[in-house]
């Protein structure tokens, strides 16, 4: 297996399916010419030409849609945001449109999409620039949400999302572009609604997604240390969610905590917490805790921004709390 | 008046009809060398990674920033995009406070939680300072409503630049501030390039001008590289909106020196395409030519002036340095004029 970046993953997955289904296609800011502002399709456009590697003027709303009118028209549009702030724009065509098409057209038409780029926090870009949106989409009937992370994942996921039948949201995570590790050549696919347990453990099971894992992996580390051995569960799609998966770490393990990078009030946490309750409950032995970004947009300062957002010693500060060990 | 008082009076230069003294030319002057060196500072800091995340100059475009400022009143309100350190600091925001906002310090603009993308100074009539392209243009049809739901004969001076101005909420926008007769001018910055893209990749019709007249809406093209022509056209608009005809467009035509952003290397564009701009057309170098041409200054004095400048903007740069990072209560600032008690989880804490 050879170890490539994030972004090379997703790279490969978009070029693998490019390659095998003329059908699909790739539109966005910036995507051609530029190769990417953030160098995901770097040497598409040189491979597969203008024709199916588009840059688009700034009118998010506009592509959207025209995405979604060409999913239904047949097409396999993969459309990118150079940031999911500002799929904000195109929201309508996301939520209104795509997502309810099928139910809506009593299934004569359906939008086999996705959309995808870069979500969470970024590095010092203010409130406007470092969001976390998952829960908003995860909340509608009609989508799916995809999160990868770690750049096998990527791949994997990715291919899925595009040869799924329906509308996917797929949040790749900006920091995270960069990454390198070990991912399969070749054809490699990983079903939607699948978890991944990224650490056998039997203290506490850690639920955490995109960068979040990364960050619990680390916790997990530093709480052996200290005697507490922690399972990392990443649940890969937000939705549809893998719940088989997290009520077998619980009724294993006995505790939980929810790990997610956005806000607290009605996020991933949130949900996946009262699952574990009303699934879970005889399993547990403390309450589930969360430890999620801070309720405030996000400030420029680097001491600011620091606080804002989760950190590895909170994790460990709540894991330890939820064992009984603080 | 003695003879003399009467001649100093009269020293300056007339263009297009437009008498500009010598004293207004210097202070223009000044402004957008100190913009330039300020620029030049940020970039500098960037590089010593002392400013974070995105940082947008706009070395090239000093002539549209204080030309607009030259020509529009204190009053009249003002909302731009991330590419806005020129435009605070021709809206006469002190340096240190801009700089100390680049650096996230406490004494920046927004008190370091906004950075480059951000400022905004409520002050100087300044919103900003906004990140989500064209995002500030149905804002700023906003402020010509609140003009004239006041009737207070307030402008509001609303600027986007070649790529935002694609976004489909301009042209609502465009459409309600004509159907209105809202008090707005919209300024386009074409500086020929939306990141990486060149206007021609991203627009059909590149006449950015016209991109008002199917809503009636007249529009003007100005050589945005000459501060006297933009203060001159932008007065013209201005007066026009304050005197309630309705909104109007100026397309500035510019250019900016350096990359999208500090991570943008530039590579689409051609050295040679950058040097016609910047050897050519420069707006400093251009006054500067003219004002020694009508005798009003020398080169010896632009260079001392240039010493003086630099000093300056490194002073402001060390204040702001100087200063403390925002205290971390800040952090639960402002987010709600009245605390909602309870509303969050755990407000206050941490985890
Ligand atoms: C809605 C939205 N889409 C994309 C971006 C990313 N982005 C930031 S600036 C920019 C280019 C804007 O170019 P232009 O309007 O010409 O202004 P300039 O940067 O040249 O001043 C893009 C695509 C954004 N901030 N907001
Ligand atoms: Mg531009």
């Amino acid at each position: 297996m050879a170890k490539i970046t994030y972004r090379e993953a997703l790279n490969q997955a978009m070029c693998n399916e490019m390659e095998r289904d003329d059908r699909v296609f790739l539109m966005g800011e910036e995507v051609a010419d530029y190769n990417g502002a953030y160098k995901v399709s770097q040497g598409m456009l040189d491979k597969f030409g203008p024709k199916r590697v588009i840059d688009t003027p700034i009118t998010e709303l506009g592509f959207a849609g025209l995405g979604v009118g060409a999913a239904m028209a047949g097409l396999r549009p993969i459309i990118e945001f150079m940031t999911w702030n500002f799929a904000i724009l195109a929201a309508d065509q996301i939520v209104n449109a795509a997502a309810k098409m099928r139910y809506m057209t009593g299934g004569q038409y359906h939008c086999p999409m996705v959309f995808r780029g870069a979500g969470g926090a970024a590095a010092r870009v203010s409130s406007q620039h470092s969001q976390s949106f998952e829960n908003w989409y995860a909340n509608i009937p009609g989508l799916k949400v995809v999160m990868p992370s770690n750049p096998a994942d990527a791949k994997g996921l990715l291919t899925a999302s595009i040869r799924d039948n329906d509308t996917v949201i797929f949040i790749e995570n900006e920091i995270n572009y960069g990454d390198i590790s070990e991912v399969p050549e070749g054809d490699y696919i990983i079903p939607l609604g699948k978890a991944d347990i990224k650490r056998v453990g039997t203290d506490i099971t850690i639920v955490a997604h995109s960068r979040m894992t990364g960050y619990a992996l680390a916790a997990a580390k530093e709480l052996a240390k200290q005697g507490i051995e922690a399972e990392v569960v990443d649940p890969r799609t937000i939705r549809p969610l893998d719940e088989a998966t997290i009520l077998a770490s619980v009724a294993k393990t006995n505790r939980a905590l929810v790990v997610e990078e956005g806000w607290r009030f009605a996020g991933i946490g949130a949900e996946i917490s009262a699952r574990i309750m009303e699934k879970g409950f005889d399993d547990l032995d403390a309450p589930v805790t969360r430890v999620t970004g801070k309720d405030v947009p996000m400030p420029y300062a680097a001491n600011l921004e620091k606080h804002a957002l989760p950190s590895v010693a909170e994790i460990v500060e709540a894991a330890r709390v939820t064992c009984n060990r603080a | 008046m003695t003879e003399t008082e009467s001649q100093e009076q009269a020293a300056g230069l007339t263009q297009e009809g437009r008498f500009y003294s010598a004293d207004r030319l210097h202070a223009m002057h000044d402004m957008m060398l100190f913009i330039r060196r300020f620029e030049e500072k940020a970039g500098q800091m960037y590089g010593l990674k002392k400013i974070g995340g995105f940082c947008h100059l706009c070395n090239g475009q000093e002539a549209v920033c204080v030309g607009i400022e030259e020509a529009s009143d204190s009053n009249d309100y003002m909302t731009t995009s991330y590419r806005d350190h020129g435009h605070v600091l021709a809206r006469g925001t002190a340096a240190t406070s801009v700089m100390a906002e680049l650096l996230g310090r406490a004494g920046g603009v927004v008190g370091g939680k906004g950075g480059s993308m951000h400022m905004f100074n409520v002050e100087k009539n300044f919103a900003g300072g906004n990140g989500i392209v064209g995002e500030q243009v149905p804002i700023g049809i906003g402020f010509g409503f609140a003009s004239q739901y006041r009737d207070d004969k307030r402008v509001s001076i609303t600027i986007m630049g070649d790529g935002g101005v694609n976004q489909g909420a301009v042209y609502e926008s465009f459409n309600m501030a004509a159907l209105w007769k809202l008090p707005v001018v919209f300024v386009i910055e074409n500086n020929q390039y939306a990141m990486g893209t060149s206007l021609s990749r991203a627009s059909a019709e590149t006449h950015l001008y016209k991109r008002g007249i199917s809503f009636k809406v007249p529009g003007i093209q100005v050589d945005g590289m000459d501060v006297l022509e933009v203060e001159r056209k932008m007065s013209e608009a201005i007066e026009h909106a304050r005197s309630g005809k309705g909104p109007m467009i100026v397309e500035m035509m510019t250019y900016r020196y350096r990359g999208h952003s500090m991570s943008d290397p530039a590579t689409y564009r051609t050295r040679d395409e950058v040097n016609e701009w910047r050897s050519g057309r420069d707006p400093i170098v251009r006054l500067q030519k003219q004002m020694i041409e009508a005798g009003l200054a020398s080169e010896a004095e632009f260079k001392q002036k240039d010493k003086d400048i630099k000093k300056d903007v490194a002073a402001a740069a060390k204040a702001a340095e100087a200063q403390p990072e925002p205290d971390l209560s800040a952090l639960w600032d402002d987010v709600l004029t009245d605390e909602i008690p309870n509303a969050y989880p755990y407000p206050r804490q941490v985890g």
